[in-house]
């Protein structure tokens, strides 16, 4: 079996057995940590470039980790000293490096839908790395391993995603993927940060909930997201004391959920506003373990797109800003 | 290589069940021979799929002789192909496990068949990856002939004459439905 697209741009356009393929692949890649050699040759001679619009640690330095992990050359562009300063476009500076011969581009953006924009415009695998409020594929593929990893199955789990569901890409994608796998999902935030029409866009393996106690209750996994601190100024909720009264993860809330509940986080952790740092660093935590498992899901999705079917997304870039729906 | 288990057995017949059995106890034996100052170190290493199978059998047989446990690996060499991007059909990573530290020990590379001795030289840099051997020596059920590298077996259970376009079908009772070695040539490949 092998994935169809030549692009990994969300978990929506993938099927359950694609995200399976990608799960199982992981699981001799992590192998691979473990030995004193953490190399092996497959991508040997490809390159792969760094496009990061926006900041970002963790998700830069998995993403370099996994390609040197297969052997391939990494290219590390920071926007700050690019020419983007200059005004050059997204398709002009991807097909610049398309024409060095990049075979990947990783890219990270602040407007959803910029990965599939340059999909369009690029034979160059294209691998999205968080856009807008969009997807953050990778992210929920790591999510779903470290699930399936712990638990043995995702297939009847109930997964509370708690915070602020609005802005969160990283949930959209668990959203896609716990749902294709079986999983049910719930919801939970304040109602300034949970978009009413969750129910509409994901179907009806969502519940929506405002209270904690309702979201937490019989869990097998407490997703808690991280919170942008400068939504405050937005007044979407009044301070972080109230929201950490009423949403932050602590001992106490999470003593509602099931015994083995899992805690996890995307990170980077506000520690003492949406989780308590008794929790982030309590035995349930599974937290810095997404971040291993982040490098053998990322290598498991560059290999397989080297051996994907290539499948291009239709139309071509200038179509697609024609036809762009809001995200 | 791509066959998947559980299809039922066809072509000609070439080795049956106790044949196999006669040749993985010659296999044993030959490596027994050379290896019977160093059993506390020796190790035996299959190669994903049908030769991790020979080699737990290997390994048991040897332990069972010695009264020594002599300890087995897996390894998956998906990884190390030279045509890893070539093929049609993206083969599936599969799981290594070597379960013990390879450095400073023999190592008996165990496969069903050895016919371009690509997945060999896979295989081999896949190890020592892992280590440094004391050695390696390579133990094949069936040697087919038509070599593409500088390769040879130190320990053979069966040498055959084929054609470069026959299949050679070694078949396993741990996954597929009998113990046998079988061979299909080209004209029976078309028709199928």
């Amino acid at each position: 079996m092998k994935l169809r697209y030549k692009d990994l741009l969300g978990l929506a356009p993938l099927t359950a057995e694609e995200i399976e393929l990608i799960l199982n692949t992981a699981v001799p890649f992590k192998k691979i940590f473990t030995r004193s050699i953490k190399k092996v040759p497959p991508l040997r001679g490809k390159t792969v470039a760094l496009l990061f619009y926006e900041p970002s640690t963790r998700t830069r330095t998995s993403f370099e980790l996994a390609a040197a992990r297969l052997s391939a050359d990494v290219l590390n562009l920071s926007v700050s000293s690019s020419s983007v300063q200059k005004g050059e476009t997204l398709i002009d500076t991807a097909l610049n490096l398309e024409a060095m011969k990049v075979d990947y581009i990783v890219l990270r953006h602040s407007v959803s839908g910029a990965p599939e924009l340059l999909a369009r415009g690029v034979r160059a695998h294209v691998v999205n790395a968080g856009d807008g409020n969009h997807e953050h594929p990778t992210q929920g593929l790591l999510d779903l391993y470290t699930i399936r990893e712990k638990k043995k199955k995702i297939k009847g789990l109930t997964i509370a995603i708690i915070g602020d569901i609005l802005h969160s890409r990283v949930a959209r994608s668990n959203i896609w993927g716990l749902t294709k796998l079986g999983a049910r999902v719930r919801l939970c935030g304040p109602a300034t940060l949970v978009p009413p029409d969750m129910k509409t866009a994901f179907g009806n393996d969502i519940e929506v909930t405002y209270n904690m106690k309702e979201a937490l209750e019989g869990a097998d996994v407490a997703y808690v997201l991280r919170l942008q601190l400068e939504r405050q100024q937005e007044n979407l909720f009044p301070s972080l004391r109230e929201y950490n009264e009423f949403y932050g993860l602590d001992a106490k809330k999470l003593s509602w959920a099931k015994k083995d509940c899992l805690v996890m986080h995307p990170g980077p952790m506000n520690r003492g506003v949406e989780i308590s740092s008794e929790v982030a660093d309590g035995p349930q935590s599974v937290i810095l373990e997404q971040v291993t498992n982040g490098i053998a899901v990322r290598m498991a999705v560059l290999y397989l797109l080297a051996g994907s079917t290539g499948v291009m997304p239709a139309g071509s870039p200038a179509q697609f800003l024609a036809e762009r729906k809001p995200l | 290589m791509n066959r998947t288990a559980d299809a039922p057995a066809a072509g000609k017949l070439v080795l049956d069940s106790s044949g196999i059995d006669q040749k993985v106890r010659s296999l044993c034996q030959s490596i027994l021979k050379e290896f019977s100052k160093e059993l506390g170190k020796l190790a035996v290493v299959g190669i994903q799929t049908r030769g991790a199978h020979l080699a737990r059998r290997i390994a048991q047989q040897l332990s069972e002789e010695t009264g020594k446990p002599i300890p087995v690996g897996i390894l998956d060499i998906t990884l190390y192909r030279d045509d890893v991007h070539d093929i049609a059909e993206q083969p599936e990573v599969k799981e290594t496990d070597l379960p013990f530290d390879i450095g400073d020990r023999p190592i008996v590379l165990i496969d069903d068949v050895l016919f371009s001795g690509r997945t060999v030289r896979s295989a081999m840099n896949a190890l020592i990856d892992y280590g440094r051997p004391q050695c390696i020596r390579l133990a094949v059920l069936v040697d087919r002939g038509h070599r593409e590298l500088p390769i040879g077996a130190d320990y053979v259970g069966l040498a055959l004459k084929t054609r470069i376009d026959d299949v050679v079908d070694v078949n396993l009772k741990e996954i597929d439905e009998e113990d046998s070695i079988r061979i299909r040539k080209y004209e029976e490949r078309k028709a199928r």
